[in-house]
């Protein structure tokens, strides 16, 4: 280990070697540790203004992990079942989106690595890209706008006579949905495009030599491949979709509050900032351990993931 | 089962390079076919042309006497051993060897069962819950060739699929897949740029350069016999003259080259062109080549002995002949006598017109 560290040092020089140290200890320790030590720290005390922060009256206490689960005392429900709910759902519908992007993206990044040469390839992979140079906010107006009652989608069904009213997309979730697919969609396809591309193209058509349909190429051969690549995007996907914030809030219909959401409002509206922490301690224990579950279920080390 | 290859007329392109033209190629049922000839001549179109990763811009190719024009590499007799072998990784040894099996839909027993037999014939028994990773290049390639026998095909086509191995194993490898050829009957198609795997193994060769066939014929004829100069120079070593024809007879030809007038055989077949007057090629063989001291033969060269090399078996001597810029090649075997020539000698190198062939100029193998 000493060895080690003398190597770094008179490999990088001592400047440098101190400043790559520092800067990711900083990192580490600034904006990943510290800011999550504050809200873990928060999210066991009772909510109190401010000025009161370090006195008595902020001690430790674990009602807003009770209040997630039983509710306020003036609730005649046994249970908080509208956070529990808007909690179920956005995890479902998380795990939902993660499938879509999954069934959209594989074929797409399969298409890219392998079938797709030259300048279609190049062509495809700016069509993939440059859509994203568009800020977050401004994709989800557009899809808004797109599936709005008067948006193209619904004038293009009323024209061709699909539909004789406007489908109100926004309120069944659907706009949502589609802009939660479309947001991450990119952090789906490029670490399963790095997988598949490193496969050996004799590999597929050695499956088929020997007989093999295409599924059966992909179930046996690519897709086993391709499976640290294909763990990493759904992680990746189904982190980002379960703590998203922009997209609900401007696709979502009235009624589909979404976690995040409600974790905002704690913060923002009811000033309460302990509650918030602790539902966002809530949703990031459940996303890691959601993860964790699946990494082990389809046996990927965290050592693959990362490649 | 087995079954013959017939390529009929075929050519391949892609855009303005023709990778093979009009190759006419019957290939019997149960022989060890190899197709030779340098890189890039054509030899791995062709392969997958006959097992269907790709199909020929014109022509046909048949096996067991059916057009196989539109049928894919799946659903052909065929199955290919590949240059790298492309066994799957992240499958064990027996997975490997019974993937055919598992895509017809063969219950696991019965695979289990059938990939013991094969790691069996292959010499590999109790060895298939490794990983592939876990084997030797030799026992990997002998798993590739279960694999492809799994599949049952009725042709086996193989491509360059010693060339990872070192020489030992190589050599080796030679004497098992004929082996293996000769247990399980059925036609042997292999592709190599190595003459000596071509001429040990193979019941017929094809020499082939720039998508041309040159010659079809057992090794012995391919040597001894060559058809066109391309085959004269890529099979084996041999020493060149260039000149004139002077004289043709039925079965000789009297070439006028600078170092003299030589009298060779001339090339049969597609080589059987010549008429006096033409350019023409004479080759002799290394080990045809003999002093000479007042002795009657049919050619005579003066030579200067320029560099000799003591290989063991045999000499190895280097010559500057009288009237031609390129360096002459002598073998002789050792046998135990001295050898009794200097470097710088002068001497007379003389050659039977039996051994030496003379071929129209053309082609040459590159050096």
């Amino acid at each position: 280990m000493v060895a080690y560290w003398q190597d770094f040092f008179r490999r990088n020089g001592t400047a440098l070697a101190l400043y790559l140290l520092i800067s990711v200890a900083c990192w580490m320790l600034l904006m990943i540790i510290m800011p999550q030590i504050f809200m873990l720290d928060f999210s066991f005390r009772t909510n109190v203004p401010p000025p009161l922060w370090g006195t008595e009256a902020h001690g430790y206490t674990l009602e807003h992990y009770q209040y997630m689960v039983y509710g306020s005392a003036q609730s005649t429900d046994s249970y908080n079942f509208v956070d529990l709910s808007v909690f179920g759902r956005t995890i479902l519908t998380a795990i939902l989106v993660t499938l879509i992007d999954l069934a959209l993206c594989y074929p797409v990044a399969y298409y890219l690595a392998h079938v797709a040469t030259g300048g279609w390839a190049r062509l495809m992979v700016m069509a993939l890209i440059v859509p994203f140079w568009v800020n977050e906010l401004l994709r989800a107006f557009a899809f808004k706008i797109m599936f709005g009652s008067t948006g193209i989608i619904n004038n293009f069904l009323i024209a061709v006579g699909i539909l004789d009213q406007p489908f109100d997309f926004i309120r069944n979730s659907v706009a949502l949905y589609s802009g939660l697919s479309y947001a991450y969609i990119l952090l789906m396809i490029f670490p399963i495009y790095n997988a598949v591309e490193s496969l050996d193209k004799n590999q597929i058509e050695a499956a088929r030599d020997l007989g093999s349909p295409w599924w059966r190429i992909h179930w046996r051969v690519v897709i086993p491949h391709a499976k640290p690549g294909i763990t990493s995007g759904c992680t990746m996907v189904f982190m980002l979709t379960a703590g998203a914030l922009a997209a609900p809030q401007i696709l979502g219909g009235p009624s589909s509050l979404w976690f995040t959401q409600i974790i905002y409002q704690a913060f923002n509206q009811a000033g309460n900032w302990a509650r918030g922490s602790a539902y966002a301690i809530i949703l990031l224990a459940t996303c890691i351990i959601f993860v964790l579950c699946m990494m082990k279920i389809f046996k990927v080390k965290l050592g693959e993931i990362a490649r | 089962m087995s079954a013959d290859v017939q390529l009929d007329q075929v050519w391949i392109r892609f855009g303005d390079f023709v990778a093979a033209r009009d190759v006419n190629i019957h290939i019997q049922e149960g022989e060890f076919f190899s197709f030779l000839g340098p890189s890039g001549c054509g030899k791995t179109t062709l392969l997958r042309a006959v097992s269907g990763f790709s199909e020929p811009s014109e022509g046909r190719v048949l096996i067991g006497g059916q057009d196989m024009a539109g049928i894919g590499p799946n659903k052909r007799p065929t199955a290919l051993i590949f240059q790298n072998l492309a066994l799957f990784p992240l499958m064990t040894v027996w997975e490997n060897i019974a993937f055919s099996l598992e895509v017809r839909g063969v219950g696991k027993e019965e695979r289990r069962k059938r990939a013991e037999e094969l790691l069996e014939l292959i010499a590999l028994p109790d060895q298939g819950e490794k990983m592939v990773s876990e084997l030797s290049g030799g026992q990997k390639q002998r798993v590739a060739i279960a694999r492809a026998l799994a599949a049952e095909p009725d042709v086996l086509l193989l491509d360059e699929p010693l060339s990872a191995l070192d020489l030992k194993l190589r050599q080796h490898m030679r004497t098992e897949l004929r082996a293996i050829q000769q247990r399980v009957g059925i036609t042997f198609i292999y592709i190599t740029h190595d003459q000596g795997e071509a001429l040990t193994m193979s019941d017929h060769v094809a020499v082939m350069s720039q998508g041309v066939i040159q010659q079809v014929a057992d090794g012995n004829t391919i040597y001894d016999h060559p058809e066109t100069a391309f085959v004269a120079s890529f099979v084996g070593e041999n020493n060149l003259f260039k000149g004139k024809v002077s004289e043709l007879a039925e079965d000789y030809a009297v070439v006028d080259t600078p170092s003299g007038a030589l009298r060779a055989r001339r090339a049969k077949g597609k080589g059987d062109t010549l008429s006096r007057g033409d350019e023409a090629f004479v080759f002799i063989r290394p080990e045809s080549l003999k002093f000479i001291n007042g002795s009657e033969v049919d050619n005579r060269v003066k030579a200067k002995i320029k560099q000799q090399e003591f290989e063991g078996s045999f000499w190895q001597v280097f010559f500057d002949v009288v009237g031609s810029d390129r360096s002459v090649k002598l073998s002789s075997v050792n046998d135990g006598a001295a050898f009794g020539h200097n470097v710088g000698d002068q001497v007379d190198l003389g050659f039977s017109a039996d051994r030496a062939i003379a071929t129209p100029v053309g082609e040459l193998a590159a050096e």
